[in-house]
């Protein structure tokens, strides 16, 4: 069995997952469906949503935050992680432009989470 | 010295002062916009992690996202925008007789000068700071790699550093959970948070999905008792606590690190509202309010976290509207009618406004609980009798409770003896 903090609303309901034979999964202590349906999600293929920031060369800002368009496999989190810190953008950025596509083959994008103009002077 | 004259002023370019400057010029008032930092945005801009806009845009958006669609519309609208400026001093009521530029705002900064505002109404919109170190109860030496959970955030999502290697949260507030993920990600190690409470200080599914989910242990009831280090913080001793948050000789272990990261809470950043003479609530730290979010000055008025610290900047934005609605009302010369007192009854701690003026149709109210409550259910009442009732599953501290007031959902106009907000247990 594994216990989550369900992370869909302000509740925040005590969940527990049990693996039945079959593959079947039975999830006790959820107050929804949706809470439910988190619950089987984080058991069987957890996603996470990347946030982070890239180099920026020639902008008013030091760094550019990112973001991903839809949540990538846990597994993948750190892995996608290092691999931004190693890609360098120049400005101008508008904010919704694509940084990275398809990151590591997961089908997700990162795009820029702000804009950033040409430093003056 | 430059005079510029606007119908509707507002100090800070946060999540409040956008949406106070959009909604003002949506109203076609002039509007002019106050900010301190080169960009727009406030406090979001270091904000890189998502959560935000769920309530309003229906959509997961990071912080920066948030503030970029807001300040988007601000250059696009009719605000004028002065950026890398401070407000020095406001002063009410004695800049001229004409109403629409009647209370005055002395401003410096390094590519607007000197400059005095007129305008006929402010928009207060500064946001609130992090308790420092001494409101920690950290006394003592004063070795570096002591900051505040804001100032690790800002050091690594804007400007580049890593502040330490290895760390320990005092404190289970919001930013300190978010840290905690941020760092270890980043690639430092997080030992632990401790909080003194016996409870954690942020949301839940921040403890969920910050410390949980990357195995950071959370200690409660506990504090940090001693810092380490004469140059370089070197470590901190740490200590369990008992009901009265002292701590439990005996139980003293040192926990060593180079970073010691504080999230003890935020306070409104009142200084210019006091000084102007504006009334202070001694439990939100933010101005006496009523439902135009006007404070106690006419013509002043406060929205987001300056008011009281909200947990949602959707909640934040809602009052920044609300703000501007009531300026452009003021502005307009409409007598206000009376208010009658909103009080904080059984297990709330406040309710935000503390006014309510009588003729509105619907109003919001923010209120903070002071435990938490299972299956509890919010009740308004009006000169004693109830006339509002929602049940809510589960209400705690850290989650700001709303209500939506309809005065015709109860049985009238409430007298002299005011509105009182109380939660119900089972």
């Amino acid at each position: 069995m594994k216990k989550f903090t369900c992370i869909v609303c302000p509740i925040s309901c005590s969940l527990a997952v049990q693996a039945e034979g079959g593959g079947d999964i039975t999830v006790t202590g959820s107050k929804c469906d949706r809470g439910k349906a988190y619950a089987k999600d984080e058991y069987l293929a957890p996603k996470r949503v990347i946030t982070t920031t890239v180099k920026i060369d020639g902008a008013d800002i030091a760094l550019l935050p990112v973001i991903g368009t839809a949540p990538v496999p846990k597994e993948l989190l750190r892995t996608c992680l290092r691999h931004l810190y190693g890609i360098k953008v120049t400005a101008p950025v508008r904010m919704g432009d694509v940084i990275e596509r398809d990151i590591l083959g997961s089908g997700v994008d990162i795009v820029a989470a702000r804009s950033a103009v040409i430093k003056k002077g | 010295m430059r005079e510029i004259t606007a119908d509707i002023a507002v100090v800070g370019g946060g999540p409040a002062g956008m949406s106070a400057a959009l909604r003002a010029c949506g109203l076609g008032a002039k509007t002019v916009l106050i900010e301190r930092d080169a960009a727009l945005g406030g406090i979001l801009n270091q904000c890189v992690h998502d959560g935000f806009g769920l309530l309003r845009f229906k959509k997961q958006m990071s912080g920066s996202q948030y503030a970029q669609q807001f300040a988007d519309a601000v250059y696009e609208s009719s605000a004028s925008v002065m950026t890398e400026t401070t407000v020095l001093k406001l002063i009410p009521g004695e800049c001229g007789s004409k109403a629409q530029s009647r209370q005055g705002l002395y401003t410096t900064g390094e590519k607007t000068g000197g400059a005095l505002i007129r305008a006929g109404a402010v928009i207060l919109a500064m946001g609130c700071r992090e308790r420092p170190r001494q409101q920690a109860g950290i006394v003592g030496s004063r070795p570096a790699g002591v900051l505040t959970a804001g100032a690790v955030q800002k050091y690594i999502n804007v400007e580049g550093y890593l502040p330490g290697r290895k760390a320990v949260i005092l404190g289970s507030g919001d930013i300190g959970l978010i840290m905690a993920r941020r760092m270890t990600l980043e690639g430092i190690d997080v030992a632990g948070v401790y909080e003194i409470m016996p409870s954690p200080g942020g949301l839940r599914r921040n403890v969920a999905q910050c410390l949980d989910d990357y195995d950071i242990p959370l200690r409660l009831s506990s504090t940090v008792t001693e810092v380490h280090g004469k140059k370089r913080v070197e470590g901190v001793t740490v200590a369990d606590v008992d009901a009265a948050r002292h701590p439990i000789p005996g139980t003293e272990v040192f926990v060593p690190c180079d970073l010691l990261v504080l999230s003890v809470g935020l306070i409104p950043e009142n200084e210019l509202s006091r000084d102007a003479g504006i009334e202070m609530d001694p439990v939100t730290g933010g101005p006496v309010l009523d439902n135009f979010m006007m404070a106690s000055v006419p013509g002043f008025f406060a929205a987001g976290n300056v008011s009281a610290v909200f947990d949602l900047v959707d909640y934040v934005s809602d009052t920044g509207e609300a703000a501007a609605e009531g300026a452009c009302r003021f502005l307009g010369g409409e007598a206000l009618p009376e208010y009658v007192t909103v009080r904080a009854g059984d297990d709330v701690s406040f309710v935000l406004p503390g006014k309510i003026r009588r003729d509105l149709p619907s109003s919001a109210l923010y209120m903070r609980v002071k435990r938490t409550i299972e299956n509890a259910v919010l009740e308004i009442l009006a000169d004693g009798k109830p006339v509002y009732e929602k049940k809510h599953p589960i209400v705690t501290p850290p989650e700001m409770v709303t209500a939506r007031f309809h005065e015709s959902a109860g049985s009238g106009v409430p007298d002299a003896g005011g509105l009182t907000v109380r939660i119900l247990g089972d």
